[in-house]
């Protein structure tokens, strides 16, 4: 599933935002019921090529978030499939009680876009850096949210939920990252799946066994400190949980009872995202060791992405830290 | 649309009567919920639910209806009163307002009830899903004939949204929707003009390049004119502000603010069946 280029110097980089306009351009040709509005920031939420072949289907709503939701609502209940875009800071950061009573409440099948999540944004500043956004939208019922970790994921679940009868949040992210999937994955129901099991050896060969749970692109940190740990006899098994809502559950406990701990990575706060939904479940169910890599009850600042990677703890170094922290 | 004949607004008039007594039976078996605006609304719901729509209450999800899209929930007693009333489903389960399990949530929920094109409460939402019904409706080249009615209530043009939905609905030029403003002058902290200044709402509205039209929200003569006057504006959309009396029908909730958002009591409750019954009697045999 991963590609063999992964790691070397031919990697391919592209913006899971870019993955997102290619996948509702295929949306978009395949069913004429998808719609698309977007509060003045189209091209920067890739929607502009969706705008080029759907002049009609596509709505400018000017810097109206609140208004937005609204009227992607109105849209659904005649019987459309609208992709609602913006920055994530601003959909759903400022119109989160539209979304909840109109959308939510409503149960229509509205595609809700955040991008530009996460603090990977840079030097825009903790104003423009989302890291509340999964936390505000997996508390909503009715509501499914979607990380996706590269482009090809973010085509693959827009065309997904596009087909979906569900309300659905999609969080992207602005910057570059390496595509990681081969064009062959398609979607496979929203379960979470191992991304890469420790090389050499078989899980259970190991001193230490230790599973990493992440979801977008950060997940490319936990491939790299996987890799730097199995020389130390740390057996590290990392996991892409592209749906945290509703959580594949069945999943997480099957693979928590092979691992002696777990680190959930999202560049998010760590309290009230995946982490959060991770650790609530097995300590109900499965009660073991888990640390958590995020964002620590802080608000971002300017800086340049691996700067900010650093400073807020959410580089591969850190996450080899957390995995050493459960087996010492 | 012809003019109303006298005997025509008369059985509107009795029918208003009937579902304000209905509202406060409600409202005073639930306890709690809002009484000046639904009383203040009874008139436009009973002219939109007998006279103006085109629905068929025994199948609502009837493509070709009309929508009426409730902006502020709160006055829902008005909205299922009429509903009732009209044949959605049967009057004597209003009494079930705000109860556990009824589908007369407190405030409107969508999914609850048949023929509820949207949830409400949180105020100002109700404009902008009127517009996203209205685009695609667009959309579809107005097959069939649909108007999406917005009913709003003054203080809740406070929102921001809806400003945001009033710069959309000039852009886009929806003349299918056609929102009805009540203007009843209060709101649960007092009067709107104290709370927040909203005059010259007229002007205002004008500014944004709508079509306005002013009417006694108790006319009905004057709320089934305006609304055939907004049918036949095919450059402007429409809003209509309603001056209403809060609480009317009902002397001493007339105009009270303090009854924007509470219920009568039992004993409150029987005085004013007891002035809505006497004013059914005026309107029937023509006494004033």
């Amino acid at each position: 599933m991963l590609r063999k280029t992964l790691f070397t110097i031919n990697e391919e980089e592209l913006a899971t935002r870019e993955g997102f306009g290619r996948g509702l351009l295929n949306a978009g040709e395949k069913d004429d019921k998808v719609v698309a509005l977007c509060a003045d920031l189209t091209e920067s939420v890739k929607m502009d090529a969706f705008r080029a072949k759907f002049p009609f289907r596509f709505f400018e709503v000017g810097i109206t978030e609140q208004a937005m939701s609204g009227l992607a609502s109105g849209m659904a209940a005649m019987g459309y499939v609208p992709f609602m875009a913006s920055y994530a800071m601003f959909s759903p950061g400022r119109n989160w009680e539209q979304i909840r009573t109109t959308i939510a409440y409503n149960n229509v099948p509205v595609k809700i876009v955040g991008a530009h999540a996460g603090v990977s944004v840079g030097p825009d500043g903790a104003t423009h850096q989302a890291i509340e956004d999964i936390a505000i939208m997996r508390m909503i019922p009715n509501m499914e949210v979607y990380v996706p970790c590269d482009a090809v994921e973010a085509r693959v679940i827009t065309e997904h939920i596009a087909t979906t009868k569900k309300p659905a949040y999609l969080r992207l992210t602005r910057e570059k990252s390496p595509v990681m999937l081969t064009d062959a994955y398609t979607w496979n129901g929203g379960k979470a799946y191992i991304m890469q099991i420790p090389e050499h050896k078989s899980v259970t060969e190991f001193a230490h066994r230790v599973g990493v749970i992440a979801c977008g692109p950060i997940i490319y940190e936990a491939l790299k400190a996987a890799n730097s740990l199995a020389k130390d006899g740390i057996g590290v098994t990392v996991v892409n949980m592209p749906q945290v809502k509703p959580l594949d559950t069945a999943f997480l406990l099957r693979f928590a009872k092979d691992m002696q701990g777990i680190v959930t990575v999202e560049e998010h706060q760590s309290s009230g995202g995946l982490g959060s939904a991770v650790a609530e479940y097995l300590a109900e169910h499965h009660p073991i060791k888990v640390a958590r890599v995020g964002i620590e009850d802080r608000f971002g600042q300017s800086g340049k992405m691996q700067e900010l990677y650093e400073e807020y703890g959410l580089t591969a170094k850190h996450i080899v830290e957390k995995i050493r922290s459960l087996v010492r | 649309m012809h003019s109303l004949t006298d005997v025509e607004v008369q059985a509107l008039t009795l029918r208003a009567e009937d579902i304000r007594e209905s509202i406060i039976k409600m409202l005073v078996e639930a306890g709690s919920g809002h009484t000046a605006g639904p009383l203040g609304m009874a008139d436009v719901f009973t002219a939109l639910y007998f006279r103006i729509l085109n629905h068929t209450p025994r199948h609502p999800d009837w493509i070709q209806r009309d929508r009426v899209l409730l902006s502020n929930g709160h006055i829902a007693p008005v909205l299922y009163a009429t509903m009732a009333h009209a044949g959605y489903f049967s009057i004597s389960e209003l009494k079930t307002l705000r109860r556990f399990g009824s589908r007369l949530q407190g405030h409107p929920h969508r999914e609850a009830l048949p023929g509820l094109e949207n949830s409400s409460g949180p105020l100002g939402c109700g404009l902008s899903q009127a517009i996203g019904m209205a685009l695609m409706d667009r959309l579809e080249n107005h097959k069939p004939d649909r108007y999406f009615y917005c009913l709003m209530g003054d203080g809740e043009i406070n929102e921001g949204q809806v400003w945001e939905s009033f710069l959309l609905l000039n852009k886009y030029k929806l003349t299918k929707v056609i929102s009805i403003i009540d203007r009843n002058t209060i709101q649960i902290d007092g009067f709107t003009e104290d709370v927040l200044p909203l005059e010259s709402l007229k002007d205002k509205l004008e500014a944004f390049n709508f079509h306005v039209i002013e009417i006694n929200g108790h006319d009905f003569r004057d709320i089934v004119r305006a609304v055939g006057t907004a049918k036949s504006s095919l450059d402007k959309p429409t809003v209509i502000i309603a001056h209403t009396i809060p609480g009317k029908g009902v002397t001493p909730f007339e105009g009270d603010y303090k009854w924007h958002g509470k219920a009568p009591n039992i004993e409150e409750g029987k005085v004013a069946l007891k002035e809505l019954r006497s004013l059914r009697g005026k309107i029937r045999y023509g006494e004033d």
